[in-house]
């Protein structure tokens, strides 16, 4: 089959886009895995919820913005709230029994979903609706907008962890816990506050792909998969390597679309992870041994 | 274990699957299902357990082996003419244990959460492509069929009733127990146990840890393809809803609350989930999710009791 190039090139845009919202996703899962051995089963359920709440602040004050930071400031303080009460009577004990807790938050918060908004899906409507012409499409700005707000927020995140007082407390605590707190760092509220900023980041993707899908309370399912394929290849904690493999995925699932339909454009990313877990199992960008 | 406490085991023993054997008898049609249908997602949950609370690997794609049971039986039942349920659960064993022999053969590569994680995407690469291929799997629909009469070429036939396919179920399951039970006190057993317990000291010793995993995952395969084929049997449809990885978290939530690496822990697990769904559904209808959620979680932080086999390791690193 011949592919024009034109299509080539609008995929690669199109894998870009949704990259960067999985890049965002996947870094704050890492982030919590990184700095607390736990890995957070409910992570897409809070990328489902962000993009509710945006739905119903849209709603009330009709600000797309408004929608973007409010759920930011909701998934935050509602992943603090999980954190509070199921993980932290965990830590310590082995990171498995983490995943269990948190499989069990995550069918508490869909069925919460479904139990609130029903199974009927919501829609957000783009908030910019100009669009370019791209070839023969008219491309929406919005999308490249979504990409450029998804960067801007990954690089504000490297940019506090490399220089913000509690970015330094944070990547302290991720090599030594211990060493950490002899030093006088609040190891307890760092590891609240990392939990409370990925959480925050699902959120706030939720909110930005919103207009590109359907949001019902399925939704974290699929996104919790990628994401595991992505913090798999990209090497669990390594928040790097995860925006790469993020952005990786998301391009050959596109250019893969053009071949197939989107639901087993999928395999090609579990390919990439077979040929990962065979020959490099640590991840592909992983710099210590497991 | 000393004498008496054998004699112990095998008088309970004995009384328990005397008194599930009397149950089609006594109890309301609804009620006997149900029980065949806790049998069922125990032997799963049992199959998993070979693997949690035995080798110390937490397994997130059972769905997976449980759903290719019962498409491997659909297969045969739909293809062969005539439907034979010998040919059914040979083609479910089959599929399960191909299933379970690629998957173990990637992800015992890994250990503790990345085994998780790995399993749960293997066994969702399974769902994919049973979902998309609608040509062979009948896509979001499944496969329905009729079941089959339980018959011996020449010999005898016996039409399944819904009394004979739950005794044939009991019969099935207790015999999986006493397999399982077998298999965990077997030398083979004992290095699995001590893979759980010191993995780097069993290989120091001289066993190829690698591959006393790899069957473990594909014993454990088999006898959750054999679940799923009774499944299949009873409910006369294969559906892909039974592969997604929803399954497998429920599997793994049998396990945990009702004590693993006992065997009949995870039964009771199903048993206790499966009552719990009934009595909850009446009030909350499809939310009943959210109660049995909230059980669970706090199972896992206040009932470490539950989690015997995670703290036993845990104590010993």
């Amino acid at each position: 089959m011949n592919i024009p190039l034109e299509q080539i090139l609008i995929q690669t845009i199109n894998g870009v886009v949704t990259g960067m919202i999985l890049a965002l996703v996947s870094s704050g899962l890492t982030l919590i895995f990184g700095i607390m051995d736990v890995v957070n089963f409910a992570h897409g359920e809070l990328f489902m919820l962000g993009a509710y709440v945006g739905v119903l602040t849209l709603a009330a004050t009709g600000s797309f913005w408004l929608a973007l930071i409010s759920a930011t400031i909701v998934i935050a303080v509602l992943g603090a709230l999980i954190y509070v009460t199921t993980l932290r009577p965990l830590l310590g004990r082995d990171p498995l029994t983490t995943i269990l807790a948190t499989f069990g938050i995550s069918l508490i918060l869909q069925n919460y979903a479904l139990w609130q908004f029903g199974p009927v899906a919501r829609k957000i409507g783009e908030p910019i609706s100009g669009h370019f012409t791209l070839f023969y499409l008219d491309y929406p700005w919005y999308r490249v907008v979504i990409a450029l707000i998804s960067a801007a927020l990954l690089g504000a995140v490297w940019l506090f962890l490399k220089f913000g007082t509690w970015g330094v407390w944070i990547r302290a605590t991720t090599q030594d816990r211990v060493m950490a707190q002899a030093m006088g760092i609040p190891v307890p509220r760092v590891l609240l506050t990392v939990f409370a900023i990925g959480a925050g980041m699902a959120g706030a993707s939720g909110v930005l792909f919103g207009p590109l899908t359907a949001i019902d309370h399925a939704m974290g399912l699929d996104w919790i998969l990628r994401v595991f394929i992505v913090v798999v290849v990209g090497g669990m904690g390594n928040l790097a390597g995860s925006v790469v493999a993020a952005i990786f995925i998301s391009l050959l699932e596109a250019y893969a679309a053009l071949w197939v339909s989107p639901a087993q454009a999928v395999i090609v990313s579990f390919v990439v992870l077979i040929l990962t877990l065979l020959f490099r199992p640590t991840g592909l960008f992983a710099t210590a041994v497991r | 274990m000393s004498r008496g406490s054998t004699l112990v085991f095998w008088l309970g023993f004995a009384v328990v699957v005397g008194l599930l054997a009397a149950a089609p008898l006594v109890l309301p049609a609804f009620w006997a299902r149900l029980l065949s249908e806790i049998l069922i997602w125990g032997l799963l949950a049992m199959s998993s357990d070979l693997l949690i609370g035995y080798t110390g690997l937490v397994s997130f794609g059972h769905s997976a082996f449980f759903g290719l049971g019962m498409y491997g039986a659909a297969a045969a039942l739909l293809a062969v003419s005539p439907p034979s349920i010998w040919l059914a659960l040979l083609f479910g064993l089959i599929a399960a244990a191909a299933a379970a022999g690629f998957v173990a053969f990637f992800s015992t590569r890994l250990r503790d959460i990345y085994f998780a994680i790995t399993t749960l995407i293997f066994s969702q690469i399974f769902y994919v492509v049973i979902f998309t291929w609608t040509a062979v799997t009948g896509g979001e629909n499944g496969l329905t069929f009729t079941r089959p009469p339980l018959a011996l070429p020449g010999l005898f036939q016996l039409r399944l009733s819904p009394a004979n396919l739950q005794w044939l179920v009991l019969a099935i399951v207790v015999m999986s127990y006493l397999l399982l039970r077998r298999i965990t006190q077997s030398p083979f057993g004992m290095v699995l146990q001590s893979i759980r317990e010191n993995e780097a000291r069993t290989r120091a010793i001289g066993y190829p840890v690698e591959r006393y995993k790899i069957v473990a995952v594909m014993l454990s395969g088999l006898f959750a393809g054999l679940a799923g084929v009774l499944y299949a049997l009873q409910n006369e449809f294969a559906a892909p809803d039974f592969v997604f990885f929803l399954v497998s978290g429920e599997t793994v939530i049998y396990n945990v609350v009702g004590g693993i690496g006992t065997l009949v822990g995870p039964i009771v697990g199903a048993a206790f989930f499966l009552l719990l769904r009934e009595a909850l559904s009446r009030f909350f209808t499809e939310f009943y999710l959210i109660p049995v959620g909230v059980i669970f979680v706090l199972i896992v932080i206040f009932m470490p009791q539950g989690l015997l086999g995670f703290a036993r390791r845990w104590l010993n690193q």
